[in-house]
């Protein structure tokens, strides 16, 4: 098959993954470590700060959950390089430690006993260092089969289930069995299809576990705090808007993202790295876009391919987001947001596969450096998923 | 294709099809295509249809079930002819 031959321009990370962009992070630990990391990254030009809201008095699988988001983040193969702050010594270690196993440059500063501006100025000097390092690196021709590319769906309406979501899916048949990782998520939005999405694991074990996983999350997340019918949030306003009216109408149009041969080899827990080769991977996940996106970042995604209906202009600071939508109206509304037209499908004058083509060549693009409409206009949600309350 | 389709229908089971051009109206004879092969159907829509909503490809009563990639999607909660607009209005989740 040819696309699965074709090569893109790649950074090849220490530990031989494969990273498309470059990025020097300033990871905060916590809450209160986020001005501290924001102002090395305003002093070090090349850097980046990826402030968040959470990281104290968490415990539990929630605790684990932060850390090996945190981890996660840092070891992603678009990250060269990594500065980690935290306001405790300990913990930043253990962030440290985490992203320290991937072979990249990485160091830990703590602003306890220090004060946020004796810490800013240890670690803009490193991270200096560490600009140099990244700057320094040259890409090199990988394999195009080599990226973990990551999906979900945003602002979903009923153009979603027929284009754009099958474009996603055309492109994982072609390229998983070429050795591709890919993921989907998105395990509330999943009902209503959870039996067919069941059928398409691996083995009985899998589809076993996908079903247990999907059953805790009604039971536990959605029957243990709902108040009404979740008209309101699933679907949501915008995908109302668009023509859908039920859950189970969205899942079946989500679940079009896995294609029709590939087969699912793993249930994920939150941002945990898939650890049985190449493959498609489910990943138990919120659907909300950015809490998704960065869970699949911090298991090692590299790209993201992000089918719409109405128009979500979702980004994510590390892994660049690539739009997809088939609805003539927000190609033409929010043109600056889509970066793969394939409302050619709604209008019979483009085929799914012809579209999953254009996919594959925009993943290739964007895979060489060529911005996504989401990076040029600055977005880069990072959301972290918190499981329930601190203590 | 000749002519480009106005609505959008995933499978023959499907008793709904999806509309996928701007300012449908009330009225109009409506070229519909069933993706899965290509076959051609014809619906007169009875009221002005957004781009993205579905219209009923047959009359249904309260209680029956409406059925789209060949699945179930929610049961009928206000009656539907052919041709009506399917919305939040006629149309319910049987989940949650």
């Amino acid at each position: 098959m040819a696309t699965a031959k074709r090569t893109i321009w790649a950074y090849r990370r220490e530990n031989g993954r494969v990273g498309v962009r470059n990025y020097v992070v300033i990871l905060p630990l916590d809450d209160i470590s986020n001005a501290a990391s924001e102002a090395v990254a305003a002093h070090i030009k090349g850097t980046i700060a990826l402030p968040h809201a959470y990281g104290r008095l968490q415990f539990g699988e929630d605790l684990e959950l932060h850390f090996r988001t945190m981890i996660g983040t840092g070891a992603n193969p678009n990250v060269a390089a990594c500065i980690v702050i935290g306001i405790e010594p300990q913990w930043t270690q253990r962030v440290v430690e985490g992203i320290a196993k991937t072979g990249k440059p990485v160091a830990g500063f703590s602003i306890e006993g220090n004060g946020d501006i004796a810490t800013v100025a240890a670690a803009s000097r490193k991270a200096k260092e560490f600009v140099h390092f990244a700057t320094g690196k040259v890409r090199e021709e990988c394999p195009l089969t080599d990226l973990w590319v990551a999906a979900k769906c945003g602002e979903s309406d009923t153009t979603t289930g027929l284009a754009s979501c099958p474009t996603v899916g055309n492109m994982y048949d072609k390229l998983v069995p070429a050795g591709l990782y890919g993921c989907f998520g998105e395990t509330s939005e999943l009902t209503g299809a959870e039996h067919l999405a069941a059928a398409r694991a691996a083995t009985p074990e899998i589809a076993d576990k996908f079903m247990r996983t999907w059953t805790a999350y009604q039971r536990d997340v959605i029957e243990a705090h709902k108040t009404s019918d979740l008209s309101d949030s699933q679907p949501t306003k915008g995908n109302i808007a668009g023509g859908l009216t039920t859950i189970e109408e969205k899942a079946l149009g989500n679940l079009e993202k896995i294609g029709k041969q590939v087969r699912f080899i793993d249930v994920l827990q939150p941002a945990e790295a898939p650890s049985h080769g190449p493959g498609l991977y489910f990943m138990d996940t919120s659907s909300a876009a950015a809490e998704c996106c960065t869970l699949q970042a911090a298991a090692g995604y590299v790209v993201h391919c992000f089918p719409t209906g109405q128009g979500n202009v979702i980004g994510n600071p590390i892994m660049p987001v690539i739009k997809i939508s088939g609805n003539p109206r927000t190609v033409r509304t929010m043109s600056e947001h889509i970066d793969v037209d394939v409302s050619g499908i709604v209008r019979r004058e483009m085929t799914i596969a012809q579209a999953g083509d254009a996919l594959i060549e925009t993943i290739v693009q964007t895979a060489n450096g060529r911005f996504t409409a989401a990076e040029a206009l600055g977005h880069r949600e990072f959301v972290m998923t918190k499981l329930y309350r601190s203590a | 294709m000749t002519r480009q389709p106005q609505l959008l229908v995933h499978d023959h089971r499907d008793n709904v099809g999806v509309v996928v051009v701007e300012n449908l109206k009330s009225g109009t004879d409506i070229l519909g295509v069933v993706t899965e092969d290509n076959s051609e159907i014809h619906a007169v829509c009875n009221q002005d249809v957004p781009i993205g909503h579905k219209v009923a490809l047959r009359d249904l009563a309260v209680g029956d079930s409406v059925t789209k990639y060949g699945q179930d999607i929610g049961r009928v909660v206000a009656p539907i002819r052919r041709g009506d607009h399917v919305h939040t209005h006629n149309l319910k989740t049987k989940r949650w």
